[in-house]
């Protein structure tokens, strides 16, 4: 199973200047007694500005693809085929699982951010948001004076709408909302031209999520990256996205369209995840009390009005 | 029939920072009724309260105020000792809420022991594997002697909703039952807990953020804003047509495949979303900071207007349509 099935299976091949990351045929392995092969021969694109979905169980390799594609991988989990590149803003090409060093250092953030799973414990306690941010420039732009490193704090903090007043805070002063701000906010100081965001928003509230998705909307519009959005939850990815990848069991199974996955699905397992989810203000459909029949349609308490004699 | 009832229940927590001391009303008067074979959710965001009503219910936490009144199915009320056969809770955490040293039978044998449901072993063990199939973890010999680390989440929330079945509970309290599974495997625990709902004419108490599921899985909905329920109503009506503001940002918030193009994200666009973090309004209504709508009036608490067959909304923008209902209970005429 590839993404050759589906429609977008050109899509895959292509490079053209207008994509920004290439992923083919990448296989990741946790090289333990007996190897687990996480990710398996996985091939995307992702256009420059796009929004990609990937979505999938717990487990299915989401966030070890993330993870591969930064170069966060220590052993035991190896890359043992495929490649990663980058096509950069001038034009250059970046192979990513070649870089060393240096190299490694100067791309990671500057080019391409993550947003970590938990903002919760994403952030360091005991020190102030402020001076997380301040480390991140410190140690990507040396020459920044402290005058100017202040003035992007501030800048990226309005960004995200949080009050740059609370720069000084330390994680634990702020809601889980704001937090998620802040590590937003962290991954856009260098101004990349990719994010990956690991569940963003699974912690939060819907109304909370809402205004952060807005936020990344808004943002991407306003500076044009590129966002790799990982969760298991597929309406707000059919929402959200351009295309959606479906994963299971390591492999990309589905990619297309949110307006295809959504309307013409084609592999089952997309269709058992869309079907995981019940529609807010549709039909009740296969949800609940499929087969054998439901206490709502089986007791006389369907009519509200009925129910009281009892 | 009722067989659980709630009356103007209120907690108040208090908080130290320092010399200083404050409270803070976690649940302010809330009342509804648990009635058997029906489901009513309780929804609202993280802070709303809702867990702690749970935890009140379940005997967990102290009431500051108020009462919870269960009834036995020969409308005797259930009195202190027999009160945990009848209410059981499950949790939101079926990692947590298992101990990791003890089998799976061992989780199911102790409260048919301790709440008196069986005597000689064979009786017991009769029961463990009726319950332990009953939530389809079957056969139940191979399941019973594992132990919950073995057990994949789905298989360890089937296990803790049989321990909650094995005093006999009538009620059920389901605190975010299924939160923490992953998304494949939630349907399958709710259709399991429809079933043995129907198969036991259950009442169910569903305590939940995700208002699709609660528009599915209930009769009925109360939506819990900072401590007070905002709404009520049948759940098709709450989520279709939402009357209190605060209902209709969260239905507007929730994703929905069918608004695909990033359509909605538009929308609600007044009401910014920072909320836990504001400082709480000291009078009046809780939402008034958040609220789009807020008036003179809402200086006020406002009391449960009737905007709808058995449906209330805390709300003054429903003043004048009707006169104020101060006790709409769910199930009964108000």
């Amino acid at each position: 199973m590839t993404t050759t099935s589906s429609p977008t299976a050109p899509d895959t091949r292509r490079r053209d200047t207008d994509s920004v990351l290439t992923v083919e045929h990448l296989d990741v392995v946790y090289q333990v007694a007996s190897p687990v092969h996480a990710v398996r021969d996985v091939s995307l694109t992702l256009g420059r500005g796009e929004i990609l979905g990937l979505a999938g169980e717990s487990g299915c390799g989401k966030t070890t693809l993330a993870y591969a594609i930064n170069r966060l991988h220590r052993p035991p989990a190896e890359v043992t085929r495929g490649s990663v590149t980058f096509h950069d803003r001038d034009g250059q090409d970046l192979d990513l699982l070649a870089l060393e060093n240096e190299d490694l250092r100067r791309f990671r953030w500057a080019k391409l951010s993550m947003v970590f799973q938990g903002a919760m414990n994403a952030l360091n306690p005991v020190t102030s948001v402020r001076a997380q941010l301040d480390d991140v420039l410190t140690t990507h732009v040396p020459a920044m004076t402290r005058r100017a490193r202040r003035a992007r704090c501030v800048e990226v903090f309005e960004l995200v709408g949080v009050d740059p007043g609370r720069l000084d805070s330390y994680p634990h002063e702020l809601s889980g909302g704001m937090r998620q701000r802040v590590m937003i906010a962290m991954a856009l100081l260098l101004n990349p031209q990719v994010m990956i965001m690991d569940e963003p928003t699974t912690a939060l509230d819907v109304v909370v999520q809402r205004g952060i998705l807005r936020e990344i909307l808004r943002l991407r519009e306003e500076l044009g990256f590129a966002v790799i959005f990982i969760t298991h939850d597929l309406p707000l990815l059919l929402e959200l996205s351009d295309r959606i990848a479906i994963m299971l069991e390591g492999e990309i199974v589905e990619l297309a369209s949110a307006d295809e996955i959504y309307l013409r699905p084609q592999h089952p397992y997309t269709r058992k995840l869309l079907d995981a989810f019940p529609s807010l203000t549709g039909e009740r459909g296969a949800f609940i009390r499929s087969g054998a029949s439901s206490s709502r349609e089986q007791l006389p308490g369907t009519d509200p009005n009925e129910v009281d004699p009892r | 029939m009722t067989t659980l009832e709630v009356k103007n229940l209120v907690k108040d927590f208090s908080i130290r920072s320092g010399w200083h001391r404050s409270t803070l009303r976690a649940v302010d008067h809330v009342s509804f009724m648990l009635v058997p074979g029906r489901t009513l959710a309780l929804v609202g965001e993280s802070g709303s309260g809702k867990s702690t009503v749970a935890r009140m219910i379940a005997r967990l936490e102290k009431p500051t105020s108020g009462q919870i009144v269960a009834t036995a199915p020969d409308g005797r009320p259930v009195g202190n000792r027999r009160f945990r056969d009848h209410v059981q809770m499950v949790f939101q955490d079926p990692f947590a809420s298992l101990n990791p040293f003890h089998t799976i039978e061992h989780h199911i044998q102790r409260p048919l022991r301790l709440h008196g449901r069986a005597k000689s072993r064979d009786e017991v063990d009769g029961l463990v594997a009726q319950l332990l199939e009953r939530v389809n973890l079957a056969p139940a010999a191979s399941v019973a002697h594992r132990r919950p680390h073995e057990l994949s989440g789905g298989q360890r929330q089937r296990v803790a909703i049989a321990r909650a079945l094995a005093p006999g509970a009538q009620v059920l309290i389901a605190d975010e039952p299924v939160s923490m599974l992953d998304v494949s495997i939630r349907l399958d625990v709710l259709n399991l807990l429809a079933r043995l709902q129907r198969e036991d004419n259950l009442a169910v108490l569903y305590i939940t953020h995700d208002l699709a599921t609660a528009r599915h899985f209930s009769d009925d909905i109360l939506v819990m804003y900072r401590g007070r329920v905002v709404e009520r109503g049948p759940a098709d009506e709450v989520i279709l047509h939402p009357k209190h503001p605060y209902t209709q940002l969260l239905a507007s918030a929730a994703p929905n495949p069918e608004a695909r193009g990033r359509s909605q994200l538009a929308v609600s666009g007044s009401i910014e979303a920072s909320g836990p973090a504001l400082p709480r309004a000291s009078s009046g209504c809780n939402f008034r900071d958040r609220c789009a709508f807020a008036m003179e009036a809402c200086a006020q608490v406002p009391p449960d207007f009737s905007v709808g067959v058995d449906h209330a909304a805390k709300c003054w923008l429903y003043a004048e349509a009707s006169a104020p209902e101060h006790t709409v209970v769910e199930g009964s005429p108000a």
